[in-house]
């Protein structure tokens, strides 16, 4: 009778521990999160593809500007995918191999995804934190600028601006991220305006902090969850601009290469017969967009309860 | 409805100025004149060059001309780098080819979409739903400039059934793959839009009412859930108007349709600064005007706005 009833105390513990540890709403995120098979997925492909990118160089037997005299002129005939001659995705019609090149555009093409989005993600959440705690009328105004922006046909901009100031890639990191910070802050701008009358903020401007630390400290913590979600999601829609501007000719110059250039070679040379120049590449492109589409919506379903 | 429709244009007015002093600035920081070749021209030459085309004058002065050409005579000035034509003529030979296959890839996605939407929503949980589904979250991942290569490998080298380019003043089978390509990522996103807005409508209350007097099935849908299942639809026409002529660009280089997209690409290439601003402020007008279109008819369909 004894034992029993040490279990009994023991599970009374266990269960008062377990209520005074309470359920953060992280853990109930992360829990649906990884309940949510197509988000597992999606994340488990990303993380493949970003092995790739970061690995794959050293199993390249060439380097990705080296161009193999052996198969060069007879593309066609030699120079497919095959284990014995090392070029596992075959080459290029210059005779480059393939496989250090798909591993090269994976690394740019997910670079400028990371990094426009970065930029995308700071400049929206300051501008639009900042436009909806001051509010007033240099909100309107500064919502206005958004309005006048966002008419603008930006992929030409882009392009413009990508002439203008020449077609480097920081230029293309630059430009892809200050045009798209404008759906962002919109975002942001409708969350702090609701924060923004809560009690903390309230408390925080009585004990005379200032405006920048408010926004800074107390508003933008507050904004992770929706920006996290939108980051995600961003970052797809840069690595198809990006893809878009590189298939056009306009974006990433040689040797250097991406995701749209690639496919637009391997489509030009499609007719001679050189297939594996255009499957590889869009394969990459194909299941990484997939990943972050998934991983995107299982953060949302998985952040937002409320919405399920 | 007029009050709403005078406030929208007030505010597309100086948007469309925005644009033009934007770009009209961007053009005058790059570094090099249009007439910087590499053959070095003799200075008075250059000098008569630029009195020719008026970029002696001060900024303010050629902003002010451009503006002027533009707003009241409709005319983006000689191109940079063809002598013999004018951005207009080059405007007018490529704008309607654009037009025509935008215009035909937009009223299918548009079609398609919807009808795909409405049909996943009204077999919710069964193989048809499952299908769209599927097409949906397939052609997300597959933008014009993927689907155009897809096509012509399968179309063209595989199947020899079309085409792999050329225009032929808008023949059948030359529009078919442009339309395709073009129209397949926004067919997806609308049916995507329109199957969960329409699952929430024949949820809703007034719908359970139309069921419960006995209205046929048929004529739920058409007369009382279509209509407010398409306002999100509507208002993702306007961002979908501005990717395809966006995507144009591609399927103009792709396909040698010989639209507005291909000049604009070449010249980017050429720095030929006046084509692509002047393609660039007339794709931003039509944008702005687009977007006001829907505005409008946004505000027609739900009553729940006042303007």
């Amino acid at each position: 009778m004894l034992i029993e009833q040490d279990k009994m105390e023991n599970l009374a513990d266990a269960m008062v521990a377990a209520e005074v540890k309470g359920r953060s709403p992280w853990v109930d995120a992360r829990k649906r999160f990884f309940n949510n098979k197509a988000a597992v997925a999606g994340l488990i492909v990303l993380i493949c593809v970003g092995l790739f990118a970061f690995l794959g160089g050293y199993f390249a037997k060439f380097s990705n500007d080296e161009i193999d005299f052996m198969v060069i002129g007879q593309v066609a005939q030699l120079g497919g995918p095959s284990i014995s001659s090392g070029h596992y995705f075959g080459t290029d019609d210059l005779g480059r191999d393939m496989f250090a090149r798909v591993v090269q555009g994976t690394q740019i093409s997910l670079m400028v995804g990371v990094v426009g989005a970065a930029i995308a993600v700071i400049a929206g959440t300051l501008y639009g934190a900042t436009a909806g705690y001051v509010g007033g009328r240099i909100d309107n105004i500064m919502m206005r600028i958004v309005d006048i922006l966002m008419a603008i046909p930006y992929m030409f901009v882009l392009i413009l601006l990508l002439v203008i100031f020449g077609r480097s890639i920081s230029m293309l990191f630059i430009g892809i991220g200050l045009l798209s910070w404008l759906e962002m802050s919109r975002i942001v701008r409708g969350q702090t305006l609701t924060l923004k009358n809560k009690e903390f903020i309230e408390a925080a401007q009585a004990t005379g902090v200032s405006s920048f630390k408010i926004i800074t400290r107390h508003i933008v913590p507050n904004l992770l969850g929706v920006v996290a979600v939108y980051a995600t999601l961003l970052v797809p829609l840069m690595i198809l601009t990006e893809s878009f501007i590189s298939f056009l000719g306009l974006g990433v110059q040689e040797p250097l290469t991406s995701w749209g250039a690639l496919i637009s070679e391997g489509a030009g040379t499609m007719q001679y017969g050189t297939l594996w120049q255009l499957v590889f590449p869009l394969f990459f492109f194909v299941i990484t967009l997939f990943g972050f589409y998934f991983v995107g919506d299982g953060l949302r379903d998985a952040l937002d309860p409320k919405d399920r | 409805m007029l009050n709403y429709i005078i406030k929208r244009l007030a505010i597309a007015v100086p948007t469309i100025l925005v644009l033009i002093v934007f770009s009209f600035l961007l053009m005058h920081a790059a570094p090099g004149g249009p007439f910087t070749a590499e053959r070095a021209v003799p200075p008075e030459i250059l000098a008569n060059l630029e009195a020719k085309y008026g970029l002696d004058q001060p900024l303010y002065m050629q902003i002010w001309t451009y503006i002027k050409n533009v707003v009241f005579h409709f005319d983006f000035g000689p191109s940079f780098t063809y002598k013999d034509r004018t951005v207009n003529e080059i405007i007018a030979q490529g704008f309607p080819i654009t037009l025509t296959y935008g215009s035909v890839a937009f009223v299918f996605a548009v079609i398609v979409g919807v009808s795909l939407g409405v049909t996943a929503a009204i077999f919710h949980n069964s193989w048809l739903d499952y299908l769209a589904v599927g097409i949906s979250i397939g052609a997300q991942v597959l933008p014009n400039f993927v689907m155009a290569p897809i096509l012509v490998l399968i179309f063209t080298l595989w199947l020899g059934w079309l085409p792999g380019g050329g225009w032929e003043n808008g023949e059948v089978k030359f529009l078919i793959m442009p339309v395709i390509a073009l129209s397949t990522s926004f067919m997806a996103s609308i049916a995507r839009i329109m199957r969960s807005s329409m699952l929430e409508v024949m949820n809703a209350n007034h719908i359970r009412t139309a069921r419960a007097k006995g209205l046929p099935t048929r004529q739920i849908i058409f007369r009382h859930a279509l209509k407010p299942a398409m306002l999100p639809v509507v208002s993702y026409l306007g961002p979908a108007f501005v990717s395809m002529i966006t995507g144009s660009v591609v399927i103009d280089m792709f396909f040698s349709t010989g639209g507005i997209g291909l000049f604009f690409v070449n010249a980017a290439l050429n720095r030929d600064y006046s084509v692509m601003m002047g393609i660039t402020i007339l794709i931003g007008v039509l944008t702005i005007l687009f977007n006001l279109v829907v505005d409008i008819i946004y505000a027609w369909i739900d009553p729940k706005i006042r303007y």
